[in-house]
Formats: C-alpha cells, structure tokens, sequence
C-alpha cells in the first residue's frame, strides 16, 4: 500500500525543488534544506515530502519559476489525464481544525477567510450533530464558471475549479451561484500583502492573493503537480480525508498514507455528495458521520436550513 | 388635432406656447442655483466616498462574504426598473396610437436616460477591480447573464438617447430660429449645433417619423429585456428566494410601478417650478393614475403568485426565507413595502379625487420610497440565508447593515440621476414644442418659417 501511495502521488522527488536550494533559493522553496553534500557524483538532499534522496550531482538544475502567462497557461489546462476527487470521512472529524490551519497558511488567507470550513451540522430537529469539513466541491457542473463574465474562474480537465485573480473584476456573482457557500472575496488587502509584493502570481495557489478578487478551495492544485497531497489532507491528524485520481480509482488518506480503491470506499461506507437534488455533481465525497470516533462536543448554531 | 387656425392666430399661439414651454431654459434664479449646488454637492462627497473605496477595498462596505451584493446591486436594479418608464409610455403607448401620452413623452425618455445611465455606473461601482472594466469586453463570456446585462443597458441607453434626441430636432431649429433673446447664447450655439441644419420640410419629418417607427418598435423587446435579464442575475442561481421562473415578468411588472410614479412626480415638479399647468393638465394625471392602478394590478398579480405558491409548500429553504420576510427580521420593511407600494396606491387611485395632481404625486413619492426598498429585500434576504450554515466567522459577516460609505456612493446615484434630469430639462423644452402646436391646430410651414 504504501509503495503504491508513493507511485501514485511522489513521482516527482522533489529533485529540481531540492536543488533550488543549493542553487540560490527563494522565499517560496526555504522548506528545502540541504543535508549533506558528499564530493563525490552524488547529494544528499530532503525533498519538501520529508525523505532523503540521493541524486547525481549532474542532474542538479535550478528550479523554473515559470513566467506569469506560463503559470496561467498551464494551470488552465491542468494535469493531463487526471481527474482528482476526495472523499471525507465525517466519522473520523472532531475538529482539530488543523486542515483550516494549513489551508490558511498556504493560500495566505486572513483569518475569517476560510477555504475549508468545519462546520457543527444536525441535518433535522432530533438527529444528531456532527462535524462537517467544507472545503469547495470542484463540481463538474459549477454554477459558478457558469456565471463568470469574463472567464476569470473555470472548470479544468483535471476536475479542479480555479480561479485567476489577475483577471477577476470582482463582480461576485460566483459567490452568489454558489450553493455550498464555498467562495470568499478579499474585501481588503490580503494578509501580509507587503511581504509578498512583487512576488510573481502562482494561479494554481492563488497565492499573492490580490485586494478585490476572488479566492476559493483550489485543492492546492500547486502541490499536486509537485505529486503532494492537498494541505488540508496532509495536515489532518485524524484521517478524515481521502484524496486520489478517480481515473486511477486510488484514493490516498492524507493521515495514514494507506491507498485503497476509491469505488470501493465509497460503496461499502454508503458515500454520498451534498446537495445532489442541486445538479452541480461535487467531486468532494462524504462518508456518512457514523460510529464516529469522537463526540460532538460543539453547541449547534441556528443559522441553517 | 384641431381645426387649423388662420396663419396670424396660428402664429400668435405658437409664440406663446415656445413662450411657456422655454421658461425652464430661460430661468436662473437664486433656486436653479441652490438646487444645482446641492446636487452637485451631494454627488462629489458620494464620489469622494467612491475614492475611499477604491482605495481600502470593497471592505468599507457592509458587503462580506455571505451577503456579497447589497445596496449598491438592490439601488441598481431600482436605476434600471425606473428607465423602463421609457419603454412604456413613449414606445408601447405611441404604437398602441394613445394620444394623451404624448406630452409625457419626452419626461419619461429623461427619467428612462437619467436611470439607465445612472445603473451603468452603479455597477461599476459594485466591482471590485473597476480598473478591470475593460476586461468585460476583451475576456467576454457570452454565457454569463452579466454580459448580457451589459449588452441590452448599453443598447437601451443609446436608443433612449436617440428616442429622445430624434423628436427634439424640430424644437432645436424652432430656437435656434425663433427663440427669444432671453436664451443665453451659449444655448442658442448648442441649439444650433444640435439641430444638424434641420429645415422642416417634408420629407425630413417622414425621415424622423420613419426612425422614430423602427427606433420604438426596437425598443420594445430591448426595454423587456434589460430588466428580464436584471431579474436574470438572481433567478440564474440555485438560492432560494431568488431561484424562481417568474422573477422576469415580475421585474418588469415592478419596473412599471417605479417608473409611473417617478415620472408622475417629475411631472408635478415641471408644472409647478415651470408653470406648465395648461400642459401638464390635470387630465394626464387623471390618466397617468389610471395607467399606474393598471401596473399596480399587475404586479400585485405577480407578488401574489411570487409568494404565496411557495409560502403554501414551506419547502425548507424557501420556508426559511419567507418567515424571514413575513414574521422575522425583515417583516417591517416587507409588509411596508406591500402596504405603500402596492395596497395603498390600488384602493386610494380607484377614487377620481386621488388621481388629480398633487394627491397622486404625493403617493407616487410614497411608491417609489416604497419600490427602493422593494429591491433591497428581494437581493439581501436571500443572501443572509446560504443552504449551509454560515459559521467560523465574525459577527458582522452574519448580518448585513450598509456603511457610511454606501450610503454616500448611493446618494450620490440619487443627486446625479436628478442633476441628468435637470440639466436636460434646463437645456431643451420637457414638452416637444413642434408636436404640441401640431396639436394644436398649427401647420408645419408655421412652426418652421424663420423668425419675422
């Protein structure tokens, strides 16, 4: 299982990251830290996933930040022949709230911007409440592309919904398609805008975020193309997420590693999506918040229907 | 039209109608110039507060991430619900051959440019990035409503203008040639400019007939659309309040309301400040209150399918919205909105004595508070109440309340929709002087021969 987790999501060593950091290093790639450097052909380097590689000495290049139009260009276009889905499972949640944190932490989010939200849910008056994460549901019938004037977010062939803030006008009525509430604006300079001016955009974090613009759960489509899982997943310690390629039919949970067939889990634990009579078919799962593992210890808000 | 007069009578007459009917061009007193420095006062502490925003951010709002359209989008769909008054009364009442709309004509062409213009620019004032504008046309998509919105506004407003500036033509000649001394010259140079050497002769009134033919007939399914595709910016979503098949006819029967009333009290003002008695008679408000009892129906008619068809299934959502509306927090502003705008107005105006001038445009005044806030509870209610809960945020992202600042950049729509209206009614006749003294028996060789 774990060999097949690794293929599946570790292609990339992080070689061309690692050597980045020999090379001359960025604000972005300081996570990389070189640990030993021999003489010899070979190096010793820790990839950004917390392994040690070895890698020949001549196969060493600095990392490509791409260009701007390159950066928007491809992550219009997506991962070729991958269709990412996740599945949560809300018997494991007991809102350690640590996927909020990463989240917040990796697209630069304000603290009351939220692409992943846990909320304390009860579906009916006698039913019993649970913890529901919610992070965007990257529906492969969106209303929110849908009603973009100017083609600012869109639906890629990998399944993820993104958003480009150097075109955004701003306008909002993708907040206001959206059913899952899953979008946030930047209604004022983002967090630490000083630090990161000039930094070149990067579309598939949405990082600069930008004042004025759009921003929303992007399953940290940067992170996948370096073959990592999204932040949230990886930062659970609960192992509420599942997260794969349904055209693998291979789902990988971000806490315990373990990769298991993604049709499978979903039939035996009786998956569904939220709001189906709504049509948007979300590529987020849930698994039902039965037997869970934790009580639900949060006071239940009146705000939902 | 009357029996045609002897040349001397004819000529006389016409004197004295340009004689009234100029008095708004000639007159600057202490009060024009009062009313134009509040105006302008207004609108540049709204576009200072425009600044403000430009500069913090849409933040300075009370807009956040639930409720993420507020006054500014509910004021501009009032803006573009008042401009259709233009689509009635001087297209659909001209082609259904009703005469007694004619001298209202040009009134409603000011009050539809003046709101349709106005509604242009509120939006991009709702935008976060405005120095993004251009980005509407050179990224375009033509399958989202806002594109459409933008195409049928612009379309609208340049028809408006022409439905305005086509019939003017003879009137400019008819100053440029005969005005009175007391016109300011710079004014007679405009008329000059303006009246693009029109001569009066007959073949150029078949011209202008012929366009005014096509211009009202085009204006027709252009005025329908621009508010069925306003409606369309919120029936387009999945939310419910909003997620409804009839919010486009609803729209435009709404339309009609505020725009009855907001020309009816234009109206009032012209005939009082300019002492147009004898032409704003008390005969077009008599009918004008008809016309609006009319509308009123028609949009009780909608409001009633409009809530009680889902007020009687209570589905979940929906059942939390209406409490909302009927009984919660809203209710004031709901059953206000219903009582001054639709109730009151249908069983006062069925009585001759409220349809005569200064009664009906009290109630117009009534109805068009009433109609601004009509808009304000069909686009924030909705939004205070998301199918999922709204949690892990601060208190003022539950509920919304508008700002200082959105209080100015609305009033600032308000004073520079009234200044639009002012200054076309200070710069040409609000009643078509030509059209008038056809009516009046005097023939077109009279109306066009040169000063004597």
């Amino acid at each position: 299982m774990e060999k097949k987790s690794r293929r599946s999501f570790m292609k990339t060593l992080g070689v061309s990251i690692g050597a980045a950091g020999v090379v001359g290093g960025s604000s972005i790639l300081n996570s990389c830290t070189q640990v030993e450097s021999t003489s010899g052909d070979t190096i010793t380097l820790l990839t950004s996933s917390g392994e040690l590689v070895k890698v020949e000495k001549s196969q060493l290049k600095p990392a490509d930040i791409p260009s701007l139009s390159e950066n928007q260009k491809r992550g219009r276009e997506g991962l070729p022949g991958k269709k990412f889905v996740m599945v949560i499972d809300l018997s494991k949640c007991r809102n350690a709230r640590q996927c909020m944190k990463a989240c917040q932490n990796h697209h630069q989010l304000r603290p009351e911007q939220h692409h992943i939200n846990v909320l304390e849910m009860q579906d009916a008056e006698n039913t019993a409440p649970y913890y529901m994460p919610k992070p965007c549901q990257h529906c492969d019938n969106p209303p929110c592309t849908k009603v973009c004037p100017v083609n600012a977010t869109f639906k890629r062939e990998d399944g993820i919904v993104l958003i480009d803030n150097e075109r955004c006008i701003g306008c909002r009525f993708c907040i206001a398609a959206c059913p899952y509430s899953a979008r946030v604006f930047n209604w004022f300079e983002p967090r630490d805008a000083d630090k990161y001016k000039g930094v070149t955009y990067n579309i598939e974090a949405n990082v600069p975020q930008k004042k004025g613009t759009i921003s929303k759960c992007l399953f940290s489509a940067d992170r996948l193309r370096d073959g990592k899982l999204p932040s949230c997943v990886s930062a659970c310690p609960n192992g509420v997420y599942w997260f794969g390629d349904q055209n693998e039919d291979a789902v990988t949970n971000g806490t315990t590693h373990e990769t298991t067939s993604f049709s499978e889990l979903i039939k035996t634990n009786a998956g569904y999506t939220l709001m189906p009579d709504l049509g948007t078919k979300p590529r987020v799962y849930y698994l039902p918040p039965k037997d869970r593992a934790f009580p639900f210890q949060g006071e239940i808000e009146q705000h939902h229907s | 039209m009357e029996k045609e007069k002897s040349p001397e009578e004819s000529r006389k007459l016409l004197d004295k109608i340009t004689f009234d009917l100029t008095r708004s061009i000639v007159k600057r007193d202490e009060l024009t110039n009062f009313w134009y420095f509040i105006l302008i006062m207004f609108a540049l502490v709204g576009l200072w507060g425009w600044g403000i925003q430009v500069r913090d951010g849409l933040g300075v709002t009370g807009m956040r991430d639930y409720v993420s359209w507020g006054m500014y989008i509910a004021n501009f769909v009032f803006f573009v619900a008042v401009s259709l008054i233009g689509f009635l009364i001087s297209s659909a009442l001209h082609l259904l051959k009703i005469k007694w709309s004619k001298v209202i004509s040009r009134v409603a062409e000011q009050v539809a440019i003046a709101g349709v213009a106005l509604a242009g620019i509120i939006i991009v004032m709702d935008m976060g990035r405005p120095d993004r504008f251009l980005n509407v046309f050179l990224h375009g998509r033509f399958a989202s409503p806002i594109i459409w919105d933008v195409t049928v506004v612009t379309t609208y407003l340049t028809i408006s203008v022409l439905l305005f500036y086509l019939p003017l033509l003879p009137d400019l000649a008819l100053l440029r040639d005969k005005g009175s001394d007391d016109i300011p010259q710079w004014k007679r140079n405009v008329y000059r400019i303006l009246a693009l050497g029109w001569k009066g002769n007959a073949e150029q009134y078949k011209l202008m007939a012929h366009a005014m033919r096509i211009l009202m007939i085009l204006i027709v399914p252009v005025g329908l659309s621009i508010h069925t595709v306003t409606s369309w910016l919120f029936a387009a979503t999945l939310r419910s309040g909003w997620d409804t098949t009839i919010f486009g006819p609803y729209f435009v029967a709404g339309a009609f309301v505020a725009g009855v009333a907001a020309v009816i009290i234009v109206m009032y003002m012209y005939r009082v400040r300019y002492g147009l008695k004898d032409y704003f008679e008390d005969y077009h408000f008599n009918m004008m209150g008809k016309l609006f009892v009319l509308v009123c129906l028609v949009y009780l008619y909608f409001n009633i399918n409009e809530f009680f068809v889902p007020g009687y299934k209570m589905k979940t959502a929906e059942s939390i919205h209406l409490s909302n509306l009927f009984t919660g927090k809203f209710s004031t502003m709901f059953w206000a909105t219903q009582l001054f705008g639709l109730f009151l107005p249908i069983t006062l105006m069925v009585n001759k004595f409220f349809r005569k001038p200064l009664p009906i445009t009290i109630i117009s005044v009534f109805v068009l508070i009433a109609s601004w806030f009509k808009r304000y509870i069909i686009v924030i209610p909705t939004l205070e109440h998301p199918f999922l809960p709204v949690q892990n945020v601060p208190e003022n992202y539950q509920h919304y309340a508008p700002t200082s600042i959105e209080t100015m950049i609305t009033v600032f729509s308000f004073m520079a929709a009234i200044l639009i209206i002012t200054i076309l009614a200070k710069m040409f006749p609000v009643i078509a002087i030509w059209e008038y003294a056809e009516e009046k028996g005097i023939s077109r060789e009279i109306i066009s021969e040169p000063k004597n």
